[in-house]
């Protein structure tokens, strides 16, 4: 049997999330990822899991801080603007180390900005997103598939460390449609396990001879602060050594390297492809985690051989830019090719800047 | 010899940390006891608000959690949906309830959500310092409204119980005080009735207790007591407003 299925990347993401385990959501609309609570409101009931509408991006993830404090497997999406009505309670779930997997398929901004494809929160996905320095791993599929098997991995993460775990899409990344193969759904029994599991530290209710659940997003004391600040930094350093994704294209004889994520990784992997047979020599370093962001990629590059590395983004200002300055340490030239607003990168705009670095601009 | 009077075993006997006269901690020692008297303390889970109440997370003994400021009902929310077995309860302050959490106090309300919701009103900001709080009475001084809250530009306090009373979903509706030992037992029967619908799984409860600040009221425990009777209790009248069989 071919369990190959075509699906959208918002309900494919939805149906991952219930295949790991999720058995609570709740969301507000916004586009373009309506199609995640509108597939979990079909889809939660049928598993005995919990869906809910929240009256704002903001109840919605105090909501999935309960859910998730009570030991289950909870989520919740939004889009740019409503992901920043959730970053406080983001915030609280790093603090208390909840466990809980968001989505923000981003669109333009700021303010309201646009509904289209954009890519336009990367700082606050990988820098602050909520207030206190805290960090997350976030994930940036490229493809449904990707968008599915990250969404199966992520809640995984989120009950290892205790904290949350961001997929940062897009609108093209959430309304594309293309065939999967969805992960095993987990069975009652060990969705029960898993939330079993995590009885110990949940607020469910403990006998007087047990240790009580308190989950506490803040401390009196200002050494405990301190201490949890740097147990929280001792997780997030071990991210860097055990966690990083990526994809690396052809680095060893690149004269140009493409640094690209998501729906922009796309678009610069099918320029590379025209490129490549034109002879020019294009490599790709595609981060998979944006945070822990892959840092040691950039010592593979040959810097004897490589030109120039090309920073492409749905973004301007250029964001991820500066991930990729600290990691090339002036190793060689950086430069940008950006679109923003919502419109999509163009596969000839991305060719014709590769030329012009390549030859000096002869198309 | 046998005690006669003991401390509820779900206040482990750290410091509650109030000042002198404030009521929080009857109200905890209320809770307490009813938790114990319905035999279900081992399955208490407490979303904590940001206030004052903060000052007694470490002093219980039941499970707990702190959500950010006024969203104690809707973290509620998640984690009684999840786990409905578990006896889930908010303790809110003035500001956390009626001022930023206005919209998930009502909207947990108006789903008629079955928890047990204990809101803690004593017309001001405490854990900040005396702030205008939505409660605050007409007159009333606080440090952001030095001259008194004034109906023109601060409007009048709101009713919250009556507020959720406009609502078709919940069941039990009650405002309390613990401002003399008569209060305290009908106090504790709200609280017992609001725990025991959320046993019975009838839905939504509120008990709103009317409570003192004398730090920030800037008056001697005597003095609040006296205030809160006087004019607290008068704007914000006691009794049952609903209670739904
Ligand atoms: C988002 C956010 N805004 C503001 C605060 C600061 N703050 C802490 S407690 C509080 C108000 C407390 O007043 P109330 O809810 O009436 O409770 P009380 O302390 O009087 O018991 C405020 C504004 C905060 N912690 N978080
Ligand atoms: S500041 Fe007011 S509410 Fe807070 S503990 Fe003191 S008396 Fe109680």
């Amino acid at each position: 049997m071919s369990n190959k299925v075509f699906m959208k990347g918002c309900e494919a993401i939805a149906e991952a999330a219930v295949r790991a385990g999720c058995r609570f959501y709740a969301g507000y609309p916004i586009t373009p990822q309506n199609e995640i609570p509108e597939y979990m409101a079909r889809r939660q009931p049928q598993v005995g899991g919990v869906f809910v509408q929240g009256e704002s991006e903001i109840a919605s993830i105090n909501m999935v801080y309960g859910a998730g404090a009570g030991g289950t497997r909870s989520m919740t999406s939004s889009s740019s603007v409503g992901i920043s009505l959730k970053s406080e309670g983001i915030s609280y779930c790093a603090g208390a180390k909840v466990p809980m997997v968001y989505v923000n398929m981003q669109r333009g901004g700021p303010g309201v900005g646009t509904i289209q494809a954009a890519q336009q929160d990367y700082f606050q996905a990988t820098k602050a997103s909520g207030n206190g320095g805290f960090k997350m791993i976030v994930l940036a599929p490229s493809t449904v598939q990707e968008a599915v098997d990250m969404t199966y991995q992520a809640f995984d993460l989120a009950e290892r460390d205790r904290s949350p775990v961001l997929i940062l899409g897009d609108g093209v990344i959430g309304t594309i449609m293309e065939p999967v193969v969805l992960p095993e759904m987990k069975s009652d029994e060990e969705v029960a396990a898993m939330k079993a599991a995590n009885r110990e530290w949940a607020i469910v209710g403990h006998s007087r001879d047990e240790k009580r659940g308190f989950l506490d997003p803040g401390y009196w004391s200002t050494d405990m602060q301190e201490a949890h600040c740097i147990e929280l930094d001792a997780m997030y350093r071990s991210w860097e050594e055990n966690d990083v994704q990526v994809e690396e294209l052809s680095l060893d004889d690149a004269e140009l390297v493409f640094v690209a994520y998501g729906t922009s990784a796309r678009i610069a992997r099918s320029a590379i492809e025209l490129l490549r047979a034109d002879g020019l020599k294009v490599g790709m370093i595609r981060p998979k985690t944006l945070s822990p962001f892959p840092v040691k990629s950039f010592d593979k590059i040959n810097y004897q051989l490589c030109k120039c590395i090309l920073d492409i983004e749905m973004s301007i200002p250029a964001q991820m830019l500066f991930d990729v300055r600290l990691a090339v340490k002036e190793r060689c030239a950086v430069d940008t090719c950006l679109r923003s607003g919502g419109n999509l990168i163009e596969r000839d705009d991305i060719i014709r800047k590769a030329r012009e670095i390549l030859n000096g601009g002869a198309e | 010899m046998e005690a006669v009077y003991t401390r509820t075993n779900t206040l482990n006997g750290n410091l509650l940390g109030f000042c002198p006269g404030c009521m929080h901690g009857t109200t905890f020692k209320l809770i307490g006891e009813v938790l114990e008297e319905l035999g279900v303390d081992s399955k208490a889970s407490c979303v904590l608000a940001i206030g004052c109440c903060g000052l007694a997370q470490e002093a219980v003994s039941y499970d707990l959690a702190t959500a950010p400021h006024g969203r104690a009902a809707a973290a509620a929310t998640g984690l009684k949906r999840t786990n409905p077995d578990t006896i889930v309860f908010t303790y809110q302050g003035d500001g956390d309830l009626a001022s930023i959490g206005l919209a998930e106090t009502i909207h947990a309300a108006n789903r008629g959500e079955n928890i047990t919701v204990i809101f803690i009103n004593n017309g001001i900001y405490g854990m900040t310092g005396g702030q205008l709080a939505p409660t605050t009475l007409v007159g009333m001084k606080a440090t952001t409204a030095p001259g008194g809250r004034d109906p023109k530009q601060h409007g009048y306090p709101l009713h919250m119980a009556e507020i959720i009373n406009q609502l078709v979903a919940p069941v039990y509706i009650e405002r309390v005080s613990c401002n003399n030992p008569a209060n305290v037992r009908k106090a504790k029967n709200a609280i017992r009735k609001a725990f025991q619908n959320q046993i019975d799984g009838k839905g939504y409860s509120f008990v709103e207790v009317m409570t003192s600040c004398p730090t920030n009221w800037g008056l001697s425990p005597e003095k609040s007591l006296k205030f809160l009777e006087e004019n607290m209790m008068k704007e914000f009248p006691l009794g049952v407003i609903r209670d739904n069989r």
